[in-house]
């Protein structure tokens, strides 16, 4: 995963609430095994068929953050969705509300995600829509998220924001707690369930 | 200290917690599939990793696998690719796989109670948000993403952050013709899609105690549409019964102790949950989607809303773009509603209790000529046991198409899905734009709703069906 410490880029505003995991990458874009490539199931379906769609107009082309309406990820657990972001040039989403798997899959594939209270979207709506050249800079180290003149504090877990800022991958910090997980294992009761060896029915 | 249910699962699998660190969750069973498994696999390979406990791993195929012709070889080079890709790495890994044509394969949801691999009290991940539905079981379920499907293969635990408790209390009895489809529905129009983010849910009370296992599992099937984290359902004398004898269930002397402890999993009498819905089950009508999520539900008996109604700017412009989406004008009654297809089947409503409701209406009936109907078993077991008591038959002769095991048309990663414009009824989970085809628009129903649907081509309810003629014999 790659580190997160500061981005700037433009922004593009994308004004839908609920958008869900199959708007950001449908399922057909699914059955590549591979872990790169998923810029073309990006939002596909708006591309295709809504000229007006924001990431259809010239101005947001090149946006590398992206203003979401509230309740964004919904759905599915794909985590293809992430990595379509980040294909598609995306490294931050900016909304009120997550969906909690979308937002933990981020933390993981090394997109950021920024809670913002409904006003500051709007706020930002509505400057990159007056200039959509407007430099805005998202700051995981300093918690804050600022363009033309404002800042706008936003929280996350130190934990997360840690691991994040060091590109750390989960395993490797897991596996330093071995001892525990084998003390765990030693605690566990026989009866539970086993799929090997496989069973008549 | 008073717990909840959910809490007493999570604490009896922490591994270790620790000041200002998400706590370390063993996980009991992972389950696998072939669309968000591959890149978790080739993790551990460039890692030099192996599966930490293969025997507390189940994989099987069904996202990508036809519904016809399954023993030959997907036609589909890309869906074929991703399905040879996992059984090379059960292979190589030392994974049990149910694969296309095995008695145990099936939608990963369905074979895991099926199998008695769901048991009360276990903590289940699996990379599909889905997961949920092992909940019905007391089980502490969850979905999860590719990192973290590579996270539970190598270590067998999961980082988690303890979540919320939310209850849903559902008391008194349900109408004739209400399912546990309707239930959640219900619940999902009236908290919203993420209305339960950070959550996990128990559905108690005594409309939810006197459901069978098949209509638990819909209802915790669908907690993720709500936003949910996990839904859960405290185990009972139902779940015991179902899981006896299953191939995985404890058995003899294992049995008594496992049954002891599950008799334990109960929420204390003043745990606090964060968040509490109530619902009257006796006010409960059947209900549909007519939007492009699963909040966006009434009541069958109800109209397509009017956006100029809503005083809120951005749900104002949420349901204008569902409306528009979905070609539907404001104020037609929902019952005018025509669809071009019917389809039954899905890891909510594609086990054994549901055709048999479903196939129940349709017994001497014919569907519409303009309807078309899918019948997709949730796994070759339901498959099976349809054609054991002959509902395949009743399904044909009516005028439906009797198919294969696998996810189908829910999610159209194989050769079933909508084509543009097609409007169905389907007992899935998910009305999301372009879910079961691109440009294809859904509308969600409880199996009954389906059957009655099919044989009308408009949403029906099945209280609206003139009597069936008496068959001649
Ligand atoms: S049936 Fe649908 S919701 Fe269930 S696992 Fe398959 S694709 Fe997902």
């Amino acid at each position: 995963m790659d580190a997160f410490t500061t981005h700037t880029g433009t922004a593009a505003p994308l004004r839908r609430s609920a958008v869900d995991t199959d708007q950001i990458i449908p399922a057909e874009y699914l059955k590549r095994i591979t872990r790169t490539g998923f810029e073309d199931g990006l939002f596909v379906a708006w591309r295709t068929n809504e000229p007006d769609f924001v990431l259809n107009q010239p101005q947001y082309a090149d946006a590398s953050i992206l203003v979401a309406g509230p309740d964004f990820g919904t759905g599915s657990s794909r985590e293809h969705a992430c990595w379509a972001l980040l294909d598609g040039g995306f490294r931050a989403v900016i909304s009120s509300r997550f969906a909690d798997i979308f937002k933990n899959n981020s933390t993981k594939s090394g997109l950021l995600t920024v809670v913002l209270p409904q006003a500051e979207v709007e706020a930002l709506w509505a400057a990159v829509e007056a200039d959509p050249t407007t430099p805005v800079t998202v700051d995981l180290q300093a918690k804050q998220v600022t363009y033309g003149g404002h800042g706008v504090p936003f929280q996350i877990d130190d934990y997360t924001r840690w691991r994040l800022l060091e590109g750390l991958d989960d395993v490797g910090l897991t596996e330093r707690h071995l001892p525990d997980i084998e003390a765990y294992e030693a605690r566990r009761p026989a009866w539970l369930p086993k799929s090997l060896p496989a069973l008549p029915a | 200290m008073p717990k909840t249910l959910a809490e007493k699962v999570y604490d009896a699998h922490v591994v270790r917690s620790a000041a200002g660190e998400p706590d370390l969750l063993y996980i009991d069973l992972h389950l696998v599939h072939e669309v968000t498994s591959p890149q978790a696999f080739d993790g551990l390979r460039a890692a030099g990793r192996t599966v930490r406990h293969p025997e507390l791993t189940m994989a099987t195929e069904d996202h990508n696998v036809p519904t016809l012709e399954i023993l030959k070889p997907i036609a589909d080079p890309v869906s074929r690719a991703q399905v040879e890709a996992l059984r090379r790495n059960a292979a190589e890994f030392g994974i049990r796989l149910a694969p296309m044509g095995d008695r145990d394969q099936g939608i990963v949801h369905v074979i895991g109670p099926q199998l008695g691999l769901t048991q009360p009290g276990t903590t289940i991940v699996c990379g599909d948000s889905h997961t949920s539905t092992h909940g019905a079981f007391g089980a502490l379920a969850f979905g999860i993403g590719t990192s973290e499907v590579e996270h539970v293969l190598a270590t067998q635990t999961l980082p988690q952050y303890r979540p919320r408790q939310m209850a849903v209390t559902v008391d008194g009895e349900l109408p004739e013709g209400v399912s546990s489809k309707d239930v959640i529905l219900a619940v999902i129009a009236q908290i919203g899609t993420n209305g339960a983010a950070g959550h996990v849910i128990e559905y108690r009370g005594s409309a939810i105690e006197a459901l069978s296992m098949e209509a638990r599992m819909t209802i915790c099937n669908m907690s993720i549409e709500a936003g949910a984290r996990a839904g859960l359902i405290a185990p009972d004398e139902t779940t015991f019964e179902f899981l006896k004898g299953r191939p995985h269930a404890p058995q003899g002397a294992d049995w008594d102790a496992a049954v002891e402890y599950w008799r334990t999993l109960r929420t204390d009498e003043d745990a606090v949950f964060d968040a509490e819905v109530v619902l009257d089950a006796a006010s409960l009508t059947p209900f549909v989607t007519w939007g492009t999520n699963p909040g966006q539900g009434l009541p069958i008996t109800g109209s397509v809303p009017d956006p100029a109604a809503i005083a809120d700017e951005g749900e104002r412009r949420a349901v204008e773009q569902a409306l528009a989406y979905m070609g539907l004008t404001p104020g037609t009654p929902l019952r005018e509603i025509e669809v071009d297809t019917v389809f039954l089947g899905s890891c909510t409503n594609g086990r054994i209790e549901d055709l048999r409701v479903a196939a129940e209406l349709l017994r001497g009936r014919t569907i519409d000529p303009h309807t078309r109907m899918l019948v997709v078993p949730g796994s070759v077991g339901v498959k099976q046991q349809a054609e054991a008591e002959g509902l395949d038959r009743v399904f044909v002769e009516a005028g439906a198409e009797w198919r294969g095991a696998g996810c189908s048309m829910c999610l159209g990663m194989n050769p079933d899905q909508l084509k543009p414009g097609e409007r169905s009824a389907s007992t899935s989970n998910r009305n999301f734009q372009g879910r079961q085809g691109k440009g294809g628009r859904t509308h969600l129903v409880s199996p009954s709703v389906a059957a009655a649907t099919a044989l009308t081509g408009r949403l029906t309810a099945p209280a609206d069906l003139a009597p069936a003629e008496p068959a001649v014999v």
